[in-house]
């Protein structure tokens, strides 16, 4: 991590004119010691990105960048312009968010839209002028998530949430409820057809996301809703009654109760246990299909089940967008790409096609369903889906949210971990 | 001297001096007037150091010394500098930038305005302007001129209009994509003013009534919505100061730079979520550092010694084979690592048939973190103990053999000794580094596990991975608090460290 933001690159190239002394008498000056073992790792995992160079620069991730490479290169030579299309492994957000205010970052970025609440506290955005009949096409949930201060500030393409797969050989039928599922899961164990009933990721450090179905069809909230359907910051929902008894259903799942969910199955494994046929079910959303079909399991999408005679399972809506950066070296073309380039069935066809989820266009959406239900199962998993907060302060919302489900998960008491998090977070959102 | 010294002595320079003068123009267009002048002093000094035949002392202090100042001495007095600020989320732009952000990114299209192609033209430069929007309402078709001072209509007989966009006109040269996207800085303060508003570019081709729902009044420091009348001033919040209305909404989260003095190191000493884990962590952390020094150390050396003896056949397979760890980039080791750990599919438990949460139990996870690092680091202990011993002359342990001195004996009354002599220092930097070890921390546990009571210590947090949580986690990016950190963090290491050196400095009194 570096503590002193990146410099600009005339300044670095500038200070290796005088790092360039050492070449005159490198001979002559000792070799310093070596900092220790694995110095090498140091530098190479906290690098921060550098742009490239090029008419239009775009940042993205590893999947999505699958689908925009095409695309990119499309417009690049239609607009007789070169395109560099760049894949940030990893805090895409906080790199580019940096690199902006530096003025070395992006022309264009995708991220999902909790990335507007941070980017606007920094300025790191520009609004994109799209006009009320371009807007019309699309999602009216997704299209409200990137709306704010009556502004639209990047353009959705596709959505994202938690679903139930099944692995059809082991569990036939949809589960109506959790309890079903937990049922028809360990039965299938019991027959030998599959190892693990569930494959949730928990990890030794939790996953809030992921929890957040089960959590509200218990009867817990993160945040209440403000009156447009957004995520109200005042309406904490951590530490009251509800989550409380929401907490001991989870922990009737963990460790001391029927063991479905576990600490052991994390991000890392959690896809790849129901692919391996291991698992009669997984939650998970549109990021897992491509390696699911690809693994032969046969297979079927519904939505997260709720509780018996609990509320709707609502997971999280993200909504994946593209987002002009307030600092483009190139901001006519990074919006010429996003609002005309990107703003187009085709457009939206082509990413879903490189990069499987159900598209923000809604026709785009209809059209895809029809050859490929499994885009349509994915929609109709987002039916009482909330949209994920982006408030700025969320980074420090998740990871003690997250960790009181990895501790309820493992056995702690129900009671004291949700009120304790409770204070933690209330604490968090006092300071904002 | 020689004609190759002289010419490699020129060309060095010379390349040095052209870096320079090629990179001036960008640093003055980038007023970075105070690095310019410190690159310069540079070259000058390094230019009057070998240039001449005076100063020979200079010709070997001079390298180093810059590249101390560069090094060292530079980004220490920049992380002290920006300790003092409140650099960071929230707080990246200036006040005057931040206003011109938020009122600048009010601008919302006019109800019922139309939408116009657009094609960008120019009397003089395409670069420079002066610049004219040829507009053709999407709605009409009717082709209008627009400039600063105003809409015109166009003589439809002076222009040419191809689908739907003028292509040509008399005295004009109509600006490529290339040529619009270059000149975006000039454009984007270009309007045509209306009478609701003014007409904006909207990437390559098109443009559309807009107008900016904020006002800024630079006398009484107030934003003012124009649709609702409602007034922003400055209040100060949490900390920070924002724009924000009388009941203290606020109009952005977005604030500004701004000097706190000592705060951040005050906060350091005072915020009670600070102070709840430090001691523990520090400890932990001491712990963990020397743990790893020692454990590398004995696993090394012990190998080393081992296959230090000529009898062993096959020497230097064996010295590749235990120099792999090595070369296995570290955080895919570490990540290889962490698979190894898990409690239900992990290789560790799966051999051993243990059923041990590696991961979630801080005793077992602390005891995972030194296997890890042992792992990690055993082969460069391996590597300067071989080196070392091959260094130590035989005739010593051959004189103490001869005076009834056993193996045993002889190692650890010669070997070890000269030994340390030299890998000391190096234990002492090892140390120092485990001691700020980041990625093996993060990599493996991130810290934890942690407790609901404190989700900002975990059980196997070091200072540094403890400090970054506080400076970038649950607060976003905290630049100017992470300095101050830093700061601290620099001096415990280097006090720390010359204590260590001090120390060692006894064992070079054995010779």
């Amino acid at each position: 991590m570096r503590l002193i933001h990146r410099p600009s690159a005339s300044a670095v190239v500038a200070l290796m004119a005088v790092a360039a002394l050492s070449s005159t008498t490198a001979c002559s000056a000792a070799k310093p010691a070596s900092p220790g073992p694995t110095a090498s790792a140091a530098s190479a995992a906290s690098k921060a990105p550098t742009r490239e160079h090029a008419d239009l620069v775009i940042w993205t991730s590893e999947t999505a960048s699958r689908a925009i490479t095409p695309l990119a290169k499309q417009f690049g030579s239609e607009n007789g312009i070169t395109v560099a299309v760049q894949v940030i492994a990893s805090d895409l957000a906080a790199n580019a968010i940096t690199a902006n205010a530096a003025g070395n970052g992006p022309d264009v970025l995708t991220l999902p839209n909790d990335f507007l609440g941070g980017a606007l506290q920094n300025g790191a955005i520009a609004p994109l002028g799209l006009s009320a009949g371009d807007l019309a096409a699309y999602d009216k949930n997704a299209v409200a998530s990137v709306t704010r201060n009556g502004q639209i500030w990047a353009l959705p393409y596709g959505s994202e949430n938690l679903v139930l797969f099944r692995n059809t050989k082991a569990a036939p039928k949809a589960p109506a409820t959790v309890e079903d599922l937990v049922a028809t899961g360990q039965a299938a164990v019991k027959k030998g057809i599959v190892d693990r009933a569930l494959s949730l990721p928990v990890g030794q450090q939790g996953d809030a996301y992921h929890m957040e179905p089960f959590f509200t069809s218990a009867g817990g909230s993160l945040f209440g809703s403000d009156g447009t359907g957004q995520p109200d910051a005042t309406k904490l929902g951590i530490g009251t009654p509800a989550s409380v008894a929401a907490a001991k259903k989870i922990a009737a799942l963990g460790d001391k109760g029927s063991k479905v969910l576990s600490r052991s199955i994390d991000g890392s494994n959690a896809i790849a246990q129901f692919t391996a046929g291991k698992a009669a079910y997984l939650v998970s959303g549109p990021w897992a299909i491509a390696d699911i079909r690809k693994s032969g399991v046969p297979y079927d999408i519904t939505p997260v089940p709720s509780f018996k005679g609990g509320k709707p399972a609502s997971p999280f809506l993200a909504v994946q967008a593209f987002w002009t950066m307030s600092k483009a070296k190139n901001p006519t073309f990074a919006q010429e790409f996003v609002t005309k380039a990107m703003n187009t069935p085709a457009a939206m066809t082509a990413l879903y096609q490189q990069d499987p989820r159900p598209p923000a266009q809604t026709a785009v959406l209809k059209a895809v369903s029809a050859k490929d239900p499994d885009m349509a199962k994915l929609a109709a998993g987002a039916k009482y889906a909330t949209p994920l907060p982006d408030f700025p302060f969320m980074a420090g919302v998740w990871p003690p949210l997250s960790q009181a489900f990895a501790s309820i998960v493992g056995g702690a008491d129900p009671t004291s971990t949700m009120q304790k998090t409770g204070k933690s977070i209330q604490s968090v959102v006092a300071a904002r | 001297v020689t004609i190759l010294a002289v010419s490699v002595r020129v060309l060095c320079l010379g390349t040095m001096v052209g870096t320079t003068a090629a990179l001036t123009p960008s640093l003055i267009a980038g007023h970075r007037y105070v690095l310019l002048a410190v690159v310069w002093a540079a070259i000058a000094v390094v230019v009057a150091t070998y240039a001449t035949h005076r100063g020979l002392l200079a010709k070997y202090l001079v390298p180093g010394t810059l590249l101390l100042v560069l090094f060292v001495v530079a980004p220490v007095l920049a992380t002290l500098q920006l300790s003092t600020t409140n650099y960071g989320d929230g707080t990246r732009t200036t006040q005057q930038q931040t206003i011109a952000g938020i009122v600048g990114n009010s601008i919302v299209q006019t109800a019922g305005s139309q939408r116009f192609n657009l094609t960008v033209a120019t009397t003089g430069t395409p670069a420079a302007g002066p610049f004219t929007f040829f507009l053709v309402d999407r709605a009409t078709s009717v082709a209008y001129s627009g400039t600063g001072a105003g809409l015109r209509p166009l003589d439809p007989a002076r222009v040419t209009l191809t689908g739907g966009f003028v292509t040509q006109a008399q005295g004009f040269t109509m600006l490529t994509p290339i040529q619009v996207n270059a000149a975006a800085q000039l454009l984007r303060n270009f309007t045509v003013p209306t009478a609701d508003g003014a007409i904006r570019q909207l990437g390559l081709h098109e443009a559309y009534e807009g107008r900016a729902v904020l006002k800024y009044d630079k006398a009484a420091d107030t934003i003012t919505n124009t649709q609702t009348g409602v007034r922003y001033t400055v209040q100060r919040q949490n900390g920070r100061e924002y724009y924000a209305d009388s009941n203290g909404n606020r109009l952005s989260d977005q604030s500004w730079r701004a000097d706190v003095g000592l705060d951040n190191y005050r906060r350091a000493f005072t915020d009670p979520r600070i102070l709840s884990g430090f001691l523990r962590i520090f400890a932990w952390t001491l712990v963990f550092a020397t743990g790893s020094v020692v454990l590398t150390f004995v696993v090394g050396l012990a190998l080393a010694v081992m296959l230090n003896d000529p009898r062993v056949r096959g020497q230097k397979l064996y010295r590749s084979i235990l120099l792999l760890p090595y070369a296995i980039p570290g955080f895919i080791s570490i990540l290889v690592w962490s698979g190894f750990y898990n409690q239900d599919f992990g290789l560790i438990n799966h051999l051993t048939g243990m059923h041990i949460n590696w991961l979630g139990n801080p005793l077992w996870a602390k005891a995972a973190l030194l296997l890890t690092n042992l792992w990690l680091g055993f082969p460069y202990m391996f590597l300067v103990s071989t080196g070392a011993l091959q260094a130590i002359p035989i005739e010593l342990k051959e004189a103490a053999s001869i005076d009834g001195a056993g193996p045993f004996t002889n190692f650890r009354r010669i070997t070890f000794p000269l030994l340390l002599v030299s890998v000391a220092p190096l234990l002492v930097a090892s140390f120092a580094f485990n001691f700020n070890n980041y990625n093996v921390i993060q990599l493996l546990t991130q810290g934890g596990p942690f407790t609901p009571d404190n989700p900002n210590a975990g059980a196997t947090d070091i200072l540094i991975s403890y400090t970054v949580r506080l400076a970038f986690g649950g607060g976003g990016a905290q630049f100017g608090f992470a300095s101050a950190i830093a700061t601290l963090l620099f001096g415990i290491t280097g006090v720390l460290a010359a204590a260590q050196f001090r120390a060692t400095r006894r064992l070079e009194e054995v010779n």
